[in-house]
């Protein structure tokens, strides 16, 4: 019977020749990870499962939510991981100032890669999927398990079709497609559900855009998403270090529940208004309304702080001011693109427009620290979710949307059209 | 085993930001996080909450982040189960890890009002509103994770199979 890219990854992990949709499996983990919030309170559950991970060089602990340290619990936090992680003779050690994001740093190093089947404690985890790996989010109790015994069961997938054609206009990104996706079906319409990307339009994206798809999956619901592997993704891997992998292929009969067609030419740039991230807009609609003055932006994170992201930012801002009402915060997401911002004038072009450059963090996103929003606050984010309370005061507002799109409100003060503003792309 | 509570009812897309918000997730101690459960989408909730509690939800219940202190803070707060249209993926697998009850049945959630007092059977997958005298049926857990909440969560089960 045919299968889904999906599918045949999570057979080949189970042992099997064959899965369908619905049956329940039991799979071999390449990868696990958690970071500084899921992986503390692991912990105690590994130390009654034998107290040992499964496999010094499959399994990772990333700091990264509530680092640097914001305070003391967050300190001691931290610390256990990392207690953890030297004291088991993890191969992987994640510490401040050598690494970043999870979701970045785990492709970046060529942790991940295609064909694998991979958790972590972290719902972005979806992410990795644009090189052609299964991944998905779990929660404690799952990354736990998977950690002390490599396993994991699953419930395999049915599978949303994704077909892109045509090809990006300038000022649009892979936020712009995700989050139109989004919008057309909803916060739960690919709910227990795989998003396979297909296409000619996939040649098209860039790798940043393709983990920028990804990672959004699970705002629509989705088990996890998954792009083909092309020269662009072999290419990628093997820069990251990745000599070996598997690439699997959908069946030209695979069954999919529904197939949702995007031309990529046509997709405009899109915010998602508070409080869902498929509360979709075209900047389009954005304009013919009343203007939405702003107080922050925030351009960075596991959905968009990649190096092209900062560089569409850059482009935008360079030569321009940061209006007087916004205060801008650019993240990196890794320590590798702080230093190419650092080598490549970025940095210059960030700190003279007037935005602040920070440290690689989740910090903004999830009202951490590094940019919580106060009552009655609006912000423009280059992150992944506006819910009610996200990102600091539960009446403060959030809109999420693309590098280009924040880096263009960033200047005018109010949410703007990044055709408009200027620049080059 | 059954679940017998008066309910406390919401809409769609209840997050995972809502039932306990980041801000509490420098600590794991189920306590505390307990005592701020749900604060973000309704204040009054760990003053109303008694043991044994039911929520009563729209669709995609629990979406959002992977964080297993939003099933574990409403678990420790006295929810004895939650009836929902449909769960996101990542909340329903952690509610089943850490054992509290969900169930999916569409008919219950469009019928329960807030405060009525409901029965849910496991076994059975029966839910009674005692209110209002109405049955609905929810599909009961399949064995396979049946076996993981009678064996007291995902770590006694995998480490019963050795």
């Amino acid at each position: 019977m045919a299968m889904t890219m999906t599918q045949k990854i999570l057979a080949a992990h189970a042992g099997k020749d064959h899965v369908a949709p619905g049956e329940l499996i039991e799979a071999k983990l390449d990868l696990v990870m958690a970071n500084d919030i899921t992986g503390p309170m692991a912990l105690p559950i590994i130390k009654k499962m034998g107290g040992h991970v499964f496999d010094k060089d499959k399994v990772v602990f990333v700091p990264d939510h509530f680092t640097p340290n914001k305070d003391i619990k967050s300190a001691e936090n931290a610390r256990a991981i990392l207690k953890f992680s030297l004291d088991e003779g993890l191969t992987h050690i994640m510490v401040q100032g050598k690494n970043g994001v999870e979701h970045a740093i785990l492709p970046e190093r060529g942790l991940v890669y295609a064909g694998q089947a991979v958790i972590g404690a972290d719902s972005h985890t979806c992410t990795y999927g644009a090189l052609g790996a299964f991944s998905t989010g779990v929660g404690t109790t799952d990354i736990a398990a998977g950690m002390a015994k490599g396993i994991a069961w699953f419930k395999v997938p049915s599978a949303i079709k994704i077909h892109l054609t045509g090809k990006l206009p300038p000022y649009v990104s892979g936020k712009d497609v995700i989050l139109h996706i989004i919008g057309r079906i909803g916060v739960d319409g690919a709910l227990y559900q795989s998003m396979e990307f297909t296409g000619e339009g996939v040649q098209e994206l860039s790798m940043d855009d393709r983990f920028t798809i990804c990672n959004m999956g699970i705002e629509a619901g989705g088990k996890n998403a998954i792009f083909p592997v092309d020269d662009k993704a072999r290419e990628y891997m093997r820069n990251a270090g990745v000599s070996e992998w598997v690439e699997y292929e959908a069946d030209e009969d695979a069954q999919y529940v529904e197939t949702v067609e995007v031309n990529l030419s046509d997709v405009r740039p899109t915010v998602a208004f508070p409080h869902l991230p498929g509360n979709a807009h075209t900047i389009d609609e954005v304009e013919a309304a009343d203007k939405i003055y702003i107080d922050q932006v925030v351009i960075g994170s596991c959905t968009n702080g990649r190096y092209s992201d900062l560089e569409k930012a850059a482009k935008i801002l360079k030569g321009h001011t940061v209006a007087d009402n916004v205060r801008v915060m650019v993240v990196p997401a890794t320590q590798k693109i702080f230093l190419q911002c650092v080598d490549n004038g970025l940095v210059d072009i960030f700190v003279k427009a007037g935005c602040a450059f920070n440290t690689p963090s989740c910090g903004p996103c999830m009202g951490g620290h590094m940019g919580v929003l106060a009552k009655g606050e609006k912000c423009v984010s280059t992150t992944n979710r506006n819910f009610v309370g996200r990102m600091g005061d539960t009446q403060a507002l959030i809109y999420l949307a693309s590098p280009e799109v924040a880096a263009a409100s960033a200047i005018a003060g109010y949410i703007a059209n990044p055709e408009k503003v200027g620049g080059e792309n | 085993m059954q679940a017998h509570g008066k309910v406390l009812k919401y809409g769609d897309n209840v997050d995972t930001d809502v039932i306990i918000p980041a801000r509490y997730l420098n600590s794991f101690d189920a306590k505390e996080l307990a005592s701020h459960a749900m604060v973000d989408i309704d204040p009054t909730f760990v003053e109303r909450v008694n043991d044994g509690d039911l929520i009563v939800a729209g669709k995609n219940f629990g979406c959002g982040s992977s964080r297993e202190h939003a099933p574990l803070a409403l678990k420790t707060a006295g929810v004895s189960c939650i009836i929902a249209d449909s769960f996101a993926r990542i909340f329903y697998r952690n509610a089943i890890n850490i054992g509290l009850a969900i169930c999916e049945c569409p008919e219950a959630v469009a019928e329960i009002s807030e405060g009525d007092e409901v029965k849910v059977d496991y076994d059975t997958g029966v839910i009674t509103d005692v209110t209002t005298h109405k049955t609905y049926q929810a599909q009961p857990f399949p064995p396979f994770i049946q076996k993981i909440i009678t064996e007291g969560g995902l770590v006694n089960y995998l480490n019963n199979q050795e």
